[in-house]
């Protein structure tokens, strides 16, 4: 039996965690971090710049922190997840969808609330609605901002089943939690933490949204630009490093892995919902019988009494399944088809450097102008790659937490079930053991 | 009734035989004047039969064989035959010896039965176990060839046999004792009995069901309850087969982690062990159902096994309905009769007759004819008087015989399901523990990714 159902977010997914909370970690991933002046000393480290260039159209545009050198990767060790919980200073909530109707279409808002203690936020509180819509633009514009670092996945756009039911409450339910992580999730990252377009995203009212949303590159350089990407991902990356092209065996098995993983898991989900049933059948049939048969009343009645004990058990065992397991594992597949994004952006960046390098070779009479823009090619390849390689870190430790975490919840969820059922038998079997002696007399008949 | 020693391929406890003079003695009396009913020949032969089960024998059906023969027609067909062994066990020494031994296939159980339910109309019949496989969960193959089917059967057989065997009177009948003991010509003996004429006619039996007007009222309720009691077990086997088919589903697709979890442990350094040990007992988890669902399936074949004998129980039933109906039948004969003669006698046309009329139309018949009808009538009405006599006896007899074995099949039945039942606690008990030490033994291993 092979788990080959849908592997979409059906809407009896939930999402319902709650991520990590969690801080700029001090001295953490990417190379551009906020770090509060007391919890690093900026000072000395300046003129060691490496990693760095002031060129800002080359780096993080909507970031307004200064930029700091970081050897990423040296900076591992200090990433302790413990202390993010005591320097979370915004907090976020995604709760009470409404549905709007206007002459055009109809649509679902969610509230977010935003309370911070950041010097940045003109408030210390915030109430705004969004739409998805919202959501996919703030998404884009990180995606934009920084290529590669692996931005939190957004809630499926459509449901592959079922595309009639994109108002019911199950999907609206499963789709507001999946946006509350979303949202968190950026909100723990030590860089899009900072980020200009979710800082107007978490405040802006609506009208001030819109009219931000039409000061980004226009459409016509927007298309020039994917037209570039698309040329330079057909070319292919010829040089890229071994670090990286481990990165993309990993994330490919990892992908397949995970998909499996969800399939099997929904899978599980459904035949436990069909056992249920059919469970809920057969226990009544034995209170049925017992109203033909005086000696065995007691003995059927409580046959169908265990029996509904299990199904109960069985209801808490799907939900565990649902609220714990498959939004978990859901979400990672969803992060898988994003990394694989980030990849291609990440070889993208490289094969714009390697096709200035190329046309060098080529065209001497540019010379000059062709190596200053190689010159900060390579700053924004290098960039990226250290980007891309401390998120990557991050990413995967929290990977690995998450889906543990995820398992052994499901596990003990497991024995939990099985633990209650036995009870229900064993407290059972007790009383039908221990009957005093004239229930077994000849004489009754 | 006691046990018999435990034969370690029969996991059914089915009651088994015990010797004379010991739980069959209240029926003793009973069972001996129901023989009347049998042919002349039984005197010498119940007296074989008596001596026979004085030691303590044991039954089994110890192997199925598949043979190919010719039947009937000529053709070539395949077939399952059961060994039999008897074996008698000594008082002293407890030792067991084998005594007989052969081989019968389902048709000759199914004569055997037959025959045993034309002969003791008022016992229960204990059932054969199902000809096809019924109540099936998507696993077990339908086939009547099929292994696991022709296993459950055997022990099926096997069972009837040590019903049969420790019934208080069906255990002392000679054709029975021939079917464990004589392999060739048994066939013919039994059809030598004549017992397919002595069979009553489905037909007549329908017939008297829906014209008898007295029936015993205990009888009328033991039929509304073998219909209730058929009708919740066979709703009770046909949804315990899909939670079984769903149970198999939610097991065997666990087993897929393990494939998967191995996979993924390739290209994960520090989660890699965990990840495999903790797929290991995915698999442990999923293969751990088939065990589990066997166990129940003998389950539902104890239930079975009841709700066949509530056929049986339907069978006695229509024979006091018949017996009752053809006694009412017989009283109003003679009533008829009886009057008729009243009538003639005394030149009195209470009621509308043929006679009447013709007389009134074409004048009185003459004396002497008259009183040659009146003596032809009463000659009638004293045979009419005299096999009313013997059928109203017959009738009282059937009933306290049958009623007796009706309520030791009830006590019967009452131990038999309480202890199914309480079996099938016993089992969820058993699939909830393993079920905690795998998911336990799961848990450490993810817990140490």
């Amino acid at each position: 039996m092979e788990g080959e159902r849908l592997a979409s977010g059906s809407s009896e997914l939930a999402v319902g965690e709650s991520p990590r909370g969690g801080a700029p970690i001090p001295g953490g991933s990417g190379s551009c971090s906020l770090l509060q002046a007391d919890v690093l000393d900026l000072d000395e480290d300046e003129d060691d710049l490496e990693v760095f260039s002031k060129d800002a159209s080359l780096m993080d545009m909507n970031s307004f922190s200064p930029m700091m050198p970081t050897s990423p990767l040296s900076m591992i060790n200090q990433v302790k997840f413990e202390d993010e919980q005591d320097l979370k200073d915004l907090f976020i909530t995604v709760d009470a969808p409404e549905s709007h109707v206007t002459t055009i279409e109809t649509f679902i808002t969610y509230r977010i609330i935003t309370k911070t203690s950041r010097g940045e936020f003109d408030s210390s509180e915030f109430e705004v609605r969004r739409r998805y819509q919202d959501f996919l633009w703030l998404k884009g514009r990180l995606e934009e901002a920084h290529p590669t670092l692996i931005i939190p996945p957004l809630p499926e756009k459509f449901i592959v089943k079922g595309m009639v039911e994109r108002f019911n409450d199950d999907f609206i339910e499963t789709r507001r939690k999946a946006l509350h992580k979303f949202l968190n999730r950026i909100a723990d990252h030590p860089t899009l933490t900072f980020n200009e377009d979710f800082k107007v995203f978490l405040t802006a009212q609506a009208w001030e949204l819109s009219s931000y949303k039409k000061q980004g590159p226009g459409l016509l350089s927007r298309m020039g630009q994917t037209v570039r990407a698309v040329a330079s991902s057909m070319r292919g990356v010829r040089n890229r490093p071994d670090e990286f092209t481990e990165m993309n065996n990993f994330i490919e098995t990892f992908s397949q892995k995970i998909n499996l993983i969800d399939k099997i898991s929904q899978r599980i989900y459904k035949e436990e919902r069909d056992y249920l049933d059919e469970m809920k059948e057969y226990g009544p049939i034995h209170t049925v019988w017992s109203a033909s048969e005086e000696d065995l009343v007691d003995t059927l009645k409580g046959i169908a009494s265990c029996i509904d004990q299990c199904c109960k058990a069985t209801e808490k065992r799907m939900s565990g399944l649902s609220e714990v397991l498959l939004p978990v594992v859901h979400e990672y597949v969803l992060y898988s088809e994003m990394l694989m994004g980030v990849m291609k952006r990440r070889d993208q960046i490289q094969t714009e450097l390697d096709s200035k390098v190329e046309a060098l070779t080529y065209r001497k009479a540019d010379a000059d102008l062709l190596t200053e823009e190689i010159g900060k090619l390579e700053d924004k390849v290098e960039c990226a790659n250290n980007a891309l390689k401390a998120d990557w870190e991050r990413w995967k430790q929290k990977m690995q937490n998450d889906l543990k975490s995820a398992f052994t919840d499901t596990a003990e969820e497991n024995i939990r079930y099985y633990e209650q059922c036995l009870a229900t038998w064993e407290s059972f079997l007790t009383s039908q053991t221990d009957l005093p002696l004239e229930e077994d007399s000849e004489d009754k008949i | 009734m006691e046990q018999t020693p435990p034969d370690p391929e029969r996991p059914l406890q089915p009651a088994p035989l015990e010797p004379l003079g010991g739980h069959g003695a209240v029926l003793e009396a009973a069972g001996e004047e129901t023989q009347g009913t049998r042919e002349d020949s039984s005197g010498v032969d119940t007296m074989t039969g008596n001596n026979f089960w004085l030691k303590k024998i044991e039954i089994s059906v110890s192997e199925a064989e598949k043979r190919t023969g010719r039947n009937a027609m000529n053709m070539q067909e395949t077939y399952t035959a059961y060994l039999i062994e008897t074996r008698s066990v000594g008082h002293a020494d407890g030792q067991s010896v084998l005594t007989d031994s052969l081989w019968r296939r389902y048709s000759e159980f199914e004569l055997l039965r037959n025959y045993l339910l034309v002969y003791y109309p008022h016992i229960v019949v204990p059932p054969l176990p199902e000809k096809r496989a019924e109540f099936v969960w998507h696993k077990l193959s339908a086939d009547n060839m099929d292994p696991d089917f022709v296993e459950r059967r055997r022990i099926g057989l096997e069972n009837f046999l040590l019903r049969v065997a420790s019934h208080p009177v069906l255990c002392r009948d000679k054709i029975f004792y021939l079917f464990l003991t004589q392999e060739g010509n048994w066939k013919e003996t039994v059809n030598e009995t004549g017992f397919q004429l002595k069979a009553d006619s489905r037909l007549k039996a329908l017939n008297a069901t829906f014209r008898v007007k007295n029936p015993d009222k205990r009888f009328t309720e033991l039929k509304h309850y073998s219909d209730e009691l058929q009708s919740v077990i066979s709703h009770l086997l046909r949804v315990r087969a899909r939670v079984a088919d769903r149970l198999y589903g939610v097991y065997k697709v666990h087993g897929n982690y393990g494939r998967v979890f191995s996979e993924w442990s390739a290209i994960e350094k520090e989660m890699g062990d965990g990840l495999q040990s903790a797929g290991h007992h995915m698999d442990v988890y999923a293969s751990s159902i088939d065990d589990i669902l066997e166990d129940e399936e003998h389950y539902a074949d104890q239930l079975k096994e009841y709700l066949f004998y509530a056929e049986a129980l339907r069978a006695v039933c229509r024979k006091h309905e018949l017996m009752q109906y053809d006694l009412e039948t017989a009283a109003q004969d003679l009533a008829s009769k009886k009057q008729q003669c009243e009538e003639l006698a005394t030149g009195t046309v209470r009621t509308f007759s043929l006679k009447g009329m013709t007389t009134k139309l074409f004048g009185q018949e003459a004396p002497e004819q008259r009183e040659a009808r009146v003596k032809v009538l009463e000659e009638q009405i004293g045979e009419g008087e005299q096999q009313l006599k013997s059928k109203n006896l017959e009738s009282r007899e059937f009933v306290k015989n049958a009623w007796a074995d009706i309520e030791r099949f009830k006590e019967q039945k009452n131990r038999d399901l309480k202890e199914a039942l309480i079996s099938y606690a016993v089992m969820q008990i058993s699939m909830c523990k393993k079920g905690i030490q795998v998911w336990t033994n799961a848990k450490e291993c993810f817990s140490k990714m």
